[in-house]
């Protein structure tokens, strides 16, 4: 980061200052966070769903092809998947993989209204820029995320079932025995308290690095692979942290 | 009235604006001209509130705008209209919407009335037929004009505009420039205008300040421009100037 990490770490909180405030307008601020819950929530469903169902299937595969034990119960096979689904992959994983679709359109997205003096536009009017602009995409992605989180879920258990059904990798029951094996629904909070924090850093990041954007398109692009990069380390470093305080 | 007093300001080192002071009358069409590089988007930005000065004051009927805060500055802020280079307009709401986006962020109008003066405003620049379309379908001109519409929609006592007729053929560009003037006529607005279009100043120019290297070095009417003695002036009028030192291998024989 130019400037240095403390530098970009000042910006940011700054910037957030300005965005954390009492919106100027509550009803174009609830149209906004409208707008926003279906560009960026609703249209991460289908990639959601496309990748979490992928991966159930290759955890049940994976599992059954080199974990295969004798001396290993079948429903540890089942076990094993939730727990991964649950602990690690519809929190962490799926928002890294958001923080490239969801992080990269927010910046390049800010970033192209920088360039082109649409913030510009916004700050002589008298309006706060920052929250206008940024406070409805972190509240939308923050807000709708537990609905990614579950959808991610059932996604990945589809996928796990659709090993049976279709591939015949094991019998549907002995799966559903290890789902549903030492339950602990504390996970599923967990893993939607984890989705939350990683979406306030995917929004506020991506929406800081299109914010201060200098320059023109070559900096937009590179402010968009900042926000993805940025995020995606700061999502993993949070998710060491937050599987500390959660357990 | 505004007025600037004594403003200077400098990036990296180098100075852009040196003491520079000036009085944008009021309604009348007020002019920045001057080579591109001589510090008018500078001065523009400064009398917006884009940037702050290093030193100096901008005074809006005498309040001193870069110490305003709070209420009294988004006072001051309702009160201005800013048309910028490239209109900036949002790309995320069509013509109407943009012009509508003021008036529903600070107007005490209902929803009826918001809409009324949107459409108002987009009749008297000619683009009321435009009001489904987004900016990107717009031509540059047609940009020019939703964003002259956005920056009167809430009835600004001030109205800026930053190169309007950049990039526009002639003929846009006239028509940009007689509805700057007229608007500024029948509002009796102060508007500031920056350009280094010739056709401009001698179109609607009424009151003009001449920016050199950062420096004001003259300030009249249309009629007392011909007949300044001053060199840079003359050069600047007549095309003349030196090419700079590094651009000299680039020039034809």
């Amino acid at each position: 980061m130019k400037g240095g990490t403390l530098e970009a770490v000042g910006g940011w909180l700054l910037v957030m200052r300005q965005v954390l405030r009492r919106p100027q307008n509550g009803r174009l601020f609830w149209r906004q966070v409208g707008t926003d819950i279906w560009r960026l929530g609703v249209g991460s469903i289908p990639l959601v769903l496309t990748i979490s169902m992928a991966i159930g299937v290759l955890l049940v595969l994976q599992i059954v092809i080199n974990f295969g034990y004798p001396w290993l119960p079948r429903f540890a096979i089942g076990y094993a998947a939730r727990e991964v689904i649950l602990l690690e992959f519809s929190s962490a994983i799926v928002c890294v993989i958001l923080a490239g679709k969801v992080g990269s359109n927010i910046a390049s997205e800010i970033g192209t209204m920088r360039v082109t003096q649409q913030i510009d536009a916004l700050d002589v009017m008298g309006v706060n820029s920052a929250g206008y602009i940024i406070l409805p995409k972190i509240v939308a992605f923050v807000g709708f995320i537990p609905v990614i989180n579950i959808f991610s879920i059932a996604a990945a258990v589809l996928g796990a079932y659709a090993t049976c059904w279709i591939a015949h990798i094991m019998p549907a029951d002995t799966l559903q025995v290890g789902l549903q094996h030492s339950f602990m629904e504390w996970y599923v909070w967990s893993s939607i308290i984890k989705s939350v924090v990683f979406a306030f850093i995917i929004s506020s990041v991506s929406a800081y690095q299109g914010y201060m954007v200098k320059g023109g398109s070559v900096e937009v692009g590179r402010a968009s692979t900042n926000a993805v990069v940025y995020s995606s380390i700061l999502i993993l470093f949070a998710d060491i942290l937050l599987t500390s305080l959660l357990k | 009235m505004i007025e600037v007093r004594n403003i200077s300001k400098q990036f990296d080192g180098g100075r852009v604006l040196t003491d520079v002071s000036a009085t944008f009358g009021e309604g009348c069409t007020n002019l920045i001209i001057g080579r591109s590089g001589s510090g008018k988007t500078v001065l523009m930005r400064c009398l917006t509130g884009l940037l702050k000065p290093d030193s100096g004051q901008v005074l809006y009927d005498g309040r001193d705008f870069h110490r305003l805060e709070g209420k009294q500055l988004s006072l001051v802020r309702r009160e201005m209209g800013v048309l910028f280079q490239g209109a900036a307009l949002f790309d995320a709401m069509n013509v109407r919407d943009n012009v509508l986006f003021p008036l529903d962020m600070f107007s005490t109008l209902s929803s009826a009335e918001r809409k009324e003066r949107a459409e108002e405003c987009l009749l008297r620049v000619g683009m009321a037929d435009a009001m489904k379309k987004m900016p990107g379908e717009l031509s540059g001109g047609m940009q020019k004009r939703v964003g002259i519409a956005r920056a009167i929609a809430l009835r600004p006592r001030y109205l800026f505009c930053d190169e309007p007729t950049s990039g526009l053929d002639p003929v846009s560009a006239r028509i940009i420039d007689e509805l700057i003037h007229s608007i500024t006529h029948e509002t009796g607005m102060t508007t500031v205008v920056n350009t280094h279009d010739m056709d401009s100043v001698r179109g609607i120019g009424e009151n003009i300040l001449f920016i050199h290297e950062g420096h004001a070095l003259w300030t009249g009417t249309a009629e007392d421009i011909a007949s300044s003695d001053l060199p840079e002036l003359q050069a600047f009028l007549s095309g003349q100037g030196s090419i700079p030192r590094h651009e000299r291998f680039l020039v034809k024989n």
